[in-house]
Order: C-alpha cells, then sequence, then structure tokens
C-alpha cells in the first residue's frame, strides 16, 4: 500500500480546531446546566410546620447527632426530608440505550476502517 | 513469539515517536502506587457520600462493594495491557493499537476530561476546606473560597510542570498521610483503641433502605466514586523504570489498598453521621470523614482528617494534572490533536504545554459549576472509559493471544472479569440516568459529534502506519 502523507496543518487551522474542541466541550458540559435540565434536584413533598425532631421522624439518637452538628429541626427540615423521585418513561430509557448503542456502533466501525488502513501501511498487504 | 519482550530492559516495548526529547524513566512502582492511590483517596473523602443519599446507608455499602469488583476488572485488564503498552497515555495508546484511532480519540478525551473534572472537584472541596479551617479559627465573615481554589491548581500545576519525580515523591508521601489518618480515624472511633461511638443501628433505625432497592442502583452512580482514577496508573507507562513489574504491582496494590480504604469509610462515616446530612454533599456533609471527626470530640483526630481532606484533594487534584496533561500530550504527539501539544520541555522533561494548557479549563469547571455536576461529569467520561475496556480486552487477547507477546502481567479468568465489567458498566449507566439523564445523553451527544469532527477532519492530519508504535507482530485476522 501507497504511504499516506498527511498534509501540514497551518497554526491558524490548529488553532481553529482547538476552538472548536474546547466550545463543544463547554457546550456538552454547560449547556444543560444553564437550561435547569441538569436534574437530579431533590424536593420536599410534604413539607411539615412547625418541625420538630419527632414529626421530621428522628428518633432521639438521630436528633442528638443533628444537634451535634449544630442544627435545629427547622434548619435540618429540607435536609431531612427532600428526596429524589427515581420514577422514569420507558420512552427515556430506549432513547438513552439507542443514543449509546449507536454511539458505539458508529465508533466502532469508524475505528475498524481506519484500523484496517493503519495495518495495511505498518505491515504491508 | 516475537523478539519483543515487555519484561525485558532492552527491549521493553518502547517505539519510536519521532520526538527529539523523552519522557524520564525515573518512577518506581511506589510512585504508581502513589499515582494511583492519590488519585482517587479523595473520593473516601468527599464525593461518595452522593451514594448515601441516592439510597440510604446500606444502599451505599452495596454500591461501594459492586463498584470494587467493577474496579478490580478494571484494574486486572488494564494490568494485563499497559504491562504491554509501555507508553505514555494510557488506555489511548492501547485502544490506538488494539482498536482503532477513532477509538483512541475517544479514549483520550474520556480520560482527560474525567481527570480535569475530578481536579476541578478537588480543587472546590479544598477551597471549602480553607473556609471551615476560617470558621473554627474564629473568623466570622463567609470565607471567598475562590482565591484557594486557583492557588491549589496553579500551584499543582507548576509542581507538574518543574518535574514528574518531585510530583509524584510529593504525591507518596502526602497519600500516605492521609490513608493513614482514615486508619487512625477507625481505630480511635470504632472502639478497637479507646472508646467506640458507631451507631449504626439507632441512626439506621427506620431509613435502612429508604427508597428500597431503586436506591441500591442508584447508588452505584456515586459508589463509582470510591475507586474512580486508579486506572491512571497507566499514564505513568513511559515514565516508570520498569513498565512489566512496576504497572501490574502498583496498580493491584493500589485497588487493595483502595477496597480497605472505603470500606472504612463507609463504616466510620454511617456509624456517626446521620444519613440525611451525610448524603448531602452540597448542603450537609461536603468532606464525611472530616465532620465524622468533628463529631469524635477529639481535636488531635479532627486536626488530622483536617489535613487528611486537605492532602487528599492535593494529592488527587496533582495526580489528574498529571494523567490529564499525559494523555492530551500523547494526542498531541500523533496528531490527533494539534503537534504543538506533544512537545516535551527540554529542561524538565515534561509535557509542560499539555500541562499549561489545561489549567483554565479547570479553573473555569472549579469556579463555574457545582460539585455533584463536576463529579457527575467526571464519572461520565470514566465510565465511557470503562465500557471500552472489556471490548479492548477481548480484541487484545484475540489479535495478540497469549503466545503471541510475553506480557508483564496475565490476568486470570479471561473473559469473565470483561464480562463482569461490562454488566456492572450496564447497571451504573442506568443509575446515571436515574438522576443525571440529561447530561449522560448530552455528553454522548458530544462524543459522536466529535467522533465525526474527527473522522471527517481532524484524522487527515495523522500519518497512518506510523502512529503504530509497538513492536509487535501483525495482528491475527488483519
Amino acid at each position: 500500500m501507497a504511504q499516506y502523507s498527511p498534509p501540514k496543518q497551518s497554526k491558524a487551522s490548529q488553532l481553529i480546531d482547538v476552538i472548536v474542541l474546547v466550545v463543544l466541550t463547554f457546550g456538552a458540559l454547560f449547556v444543560p446546566l444553564w437550561l435547569g435540565l441538569a436534574g437530579a434536584a431533590k424536593s420536599v413533598a410534604t413539607p411539615v410546620p412547625n418541625p420538630t425532631w419527632e414529626t421530621l421522624g428522628q428518633t432521639p439518637a438521630q436528633a442528638a447527632k443533628y444537634e451535634a452538628l449544630g442544627y435545629t429541626p427547622e434548619a435540618a427540615h429540607d435536609l431531612i426530608l427532600a428526596r429524589f423521585d427515581y420514577s422514569f418513561s420507558i420512552g427515556a430509557l430506549l432513547t438513552m440505550i439507542v443514543v449509546i448503542l449507536l454511539y458505539y456502533v458508529l465508533i466502532l466501525r469508524f475505528s475498524e476502517v481506519e484500523y484496517r488502513e493503519v495495518i495495511s501501511e505498518k505491515f504491508g498487504e | 513469539m516475537t523478539n519483543f519482550d515487555i519484561t525485558s530492559k532492552t527491549m521493553d516495548g518502547m517505539g519510536p515517536h519521532g520526538t527529539k526529547v523523552g519522557l524520564l524513566r525515573v518512577l518506581g512502582p511506589t510512585h504508581v502506587w502513589a499515582l494511583g492511590v492519590g488519585i482517587v483517596l479523595v473520593g473516601e473523602y468527599m464525593g461518595w457520600n452522593f451514594a448515601v443519599g441516592k439510597g440510604g446507608a446500606y444502599a451505599a455499602l452495596i454500591a461501594c462493594w459492586f463498584a470494587g469488583i467493577l474496579y478490580t476488572c478494571v484494574a486486572m485488564i488494564d494490568s494485563e495491557v499497559t504491562s504491554t503498552v509501555a507508553s505514555a497515555g494510557g488506555q489511548y495508546t492501547q485502544a490506538k493499537h488494539i482498536i482503532g484511532p477513532l477509538m483512541a480519540f475517544n479514549v483520550g478525551l474520556y480520560l482527560v476530561f474525567a481527570y480535569t473534572m475530578l481536579e476541578a472537584a478537588n480543587a472546590i472541596t479544598a477551597g471549602y476546606l480553607f473556609s471551615v479551617v476560617a470558621t473554627m479559627s474564629g473568623y466570622e465573615a463567609a470565607l471567598d473560597q475562590r482565591p484557594f481554589i486557583v492557588l491549589v491548581i496553579m500551584f499543582l500545576a507548576w509542581l507538574n510542570y518543574r518535574g514528574v519525580l518531585a510530583t509524584l515523591t510529593f504525591n507518596l508521601v502526602i497519600t500516605a498521610i492521609a490513608f493513614l489518618a482514615i486508619i487512625v480515624l477507625f481505630l480511635a472511633t470504632s472502639g478497637i483503641a479507646g472508646g467506640g461511638i458507631m451507631e449504626h443501628a439507632a441512626l439506621f433505625e427506620g431509613y435502612e433502605l429508604p427508597y428500597g432497592w431503586i436506591g441500591v442502583l442508584a447508588a452505584m452512580h456515586f459508589g463509582l466514586w470510591f475507586y474512580l482514577g486508579i486506572e491512571g496508573t497507566t499514564q505513568a507507562a513511559e515514565e516508570v523504570r520498569s513498565p512489566a513489574r512496576a504497572l501490574p504491582f502498583g496498580t493491584l496494590a493500589g485497588i487493595m489498598t483502595l477496597l480497605i480504604a472505603a470500606s472504612l469509610t463507609w463504616y466510620v462515616s454511617t456509624g456517626v453521621l446521620p444519613w440525611e446530612f451525610l448524603g448531602d454533599g452540597v448542603n450537609g456533609s461536603v468532606a464525611p470523614l472530616f465532620d465524622t471527626a468533628r463529631l469524635s470530640g477529639s481535636t488531635g483526630l479532627i486536626w488530622l482528617l483536617g489535613f487528611g481532606t486537605l492532602f487528599a484533594t492535593l494529592a488527587s487534584a496533582n495526580g489528574c494534572i498529571n494523567d490529564a496533561s499525559r494523555a492530551w500530550f500523547a494526542m498531541g504527539r500523533d496528531k490527533y490533536l494539534p503537534g504543538w501539544f506533544g512537545a516535551v520541555h527540554p529542561k524538565y522533561r515534561t509535557p509542560y504545554r499539555s500541562i499549561v494548557f489545561l489549567v483554565p479549563i479547570a479553573l473555569i469547571f472549579a469556579l463555574g459549576a457545582p460539585l455533584d455536576q463536576v463529579i457527575t461529569f467526571s464519572i461520565l467520561s470514566g465510565l465511557l472509559g470503562y465500557t471500552f475496556m472489556p471490548l479492548n480486552i477481548i480484541l487484545f487477547r484475540r489479535k495478540w493471544p497469549l503466545n503471541s507477546i510475553k506480557r508483564g502481567y496475565e490476568h486470570p479468568f479471561h473473559p469473565l472479569p470483561a464480562i463482569t465489567l461490562l454488566t456492572l458498566c450496564g447497571v451504573t449507566f442506568f443509575a446515571v440516568f436515574l438522576g443525571y439523564g440529561t447530561q449522560l445523553v448530552a455528553m454522548v451527544g458530544f462524543y459522536i459529534v466529535v467522533s465525526l469532527w474527527f473522522h471527517f477532519w481532524r484524522y487527515r492530519f495523522v500519518n497512518r502506519g506510523a502512529q503504530f508504535t509497538m513492536p509487535w507482530p501483525k495482528p491475527r485476522g488483519y
């Protein structure tokens, strides 16, 4: 196989490549945060008015630890009662599975094409 | 069998890279241990406790042990492959030789993002720690943590710039102190040496599994944090004196250390801190071992665990800068990224341009994103990398069977570890989906876009045959 000679990349083109990569990175990581789609927020389903350790569901041993940490029932209210919501739709789950599988299939197929070229040039046909 | 021998001092698998100055071969097995454990041990000092919030204390313990199995598989697989691929870049270089360039490009990015995000998380924790110390010292106003965050990242980047031996020797010392601090806390609070203060049964009462079994699955997400980064030992491959011996020894000793540290950490923290406080790493317990020491009533333990937390964050950030820069450097050297990043400092023999380039990126995340999100970004990149590893080892064994290349280490029970690892990665993807599905899809979408960019644009600048630098025989089937 004829040896492949890569073109020489100009400094400006190298700089643009770095900028593209950095912009894509920040986009992927920060856009969900900016759009408020970052998820995993806990919420208090049923607030307790005038909370006490008992109404917050705390045993004396648990309450003693909170007091040792400097909490009052009012201050610990949200911390103790907030819960995650793990409900999800099958459609969203299937979408995630399809996206991940598509991703791996894509990179494995393209990699294989590139790899055969590498091996062919390195070791000969 | 070829004449290439990874266990030989003269034919150790290093291939030509075309660089005028190479990285310095000065490290031993203890440095490899310090690099791996140093990066990870901070996971015991902060972050793992989000797993308690996800499913309760028992869920976090189950996640801790299943994640331990996952990382044991990672360490075994990694030890075999990297003891043969003795080159900077770690899994990136493995992927380049075993699966193909596009996979390698993706793996390189996983590594850089996982370590850079972990570095940002460490800096955030260090900043928090300084604010707590200020408050305990009588400072009444809220301390601005940002200067400390900047200072931590800049100082460690400077240390990395100046040389790898000093960097990892520094890591060795502070990692050992941080690990010993966990042992001392366990001995002092469990009743083995002195009065015990553990109250597991009383603190778990009524909240054994607050979310049921789905909480156990959800906890796997942050269960990874107990061990995330141990695979970074492979980044030292080009700088150890004896890769075939030092890399498997350092990596496997590292995962054993971490399994002990993780179990002790869970035991002491859940026996002292209420689960809701422990499980909220933003508004509750940012540094659980330090908080456990605070409730012990011992001033000595408070200082010890305060320094332990600080040292663990510094060691981790230090190792992350080391690893992320090696991965970025290796990609630059192969022209997967602009070749400018592939330079080695003529005096200090470090990948200095890559080290400097990644500093502002770490700073932006440390100063601009909340801790749990930063940790999630790191975990997601790590998880994608772990999913690659089973494919990597299966193809490695198929293309170069055991009798074709002499390995420094051969992992047992193949393909059982690969199948176990792939299964646990699937479970963890589901766990991430339960809380952070949007980030997961956004991140995979990002990797799809950059893969297309690489394949159709960037790859034209890469030498084809020359990037295959290992002196291996032709792979079977090609």
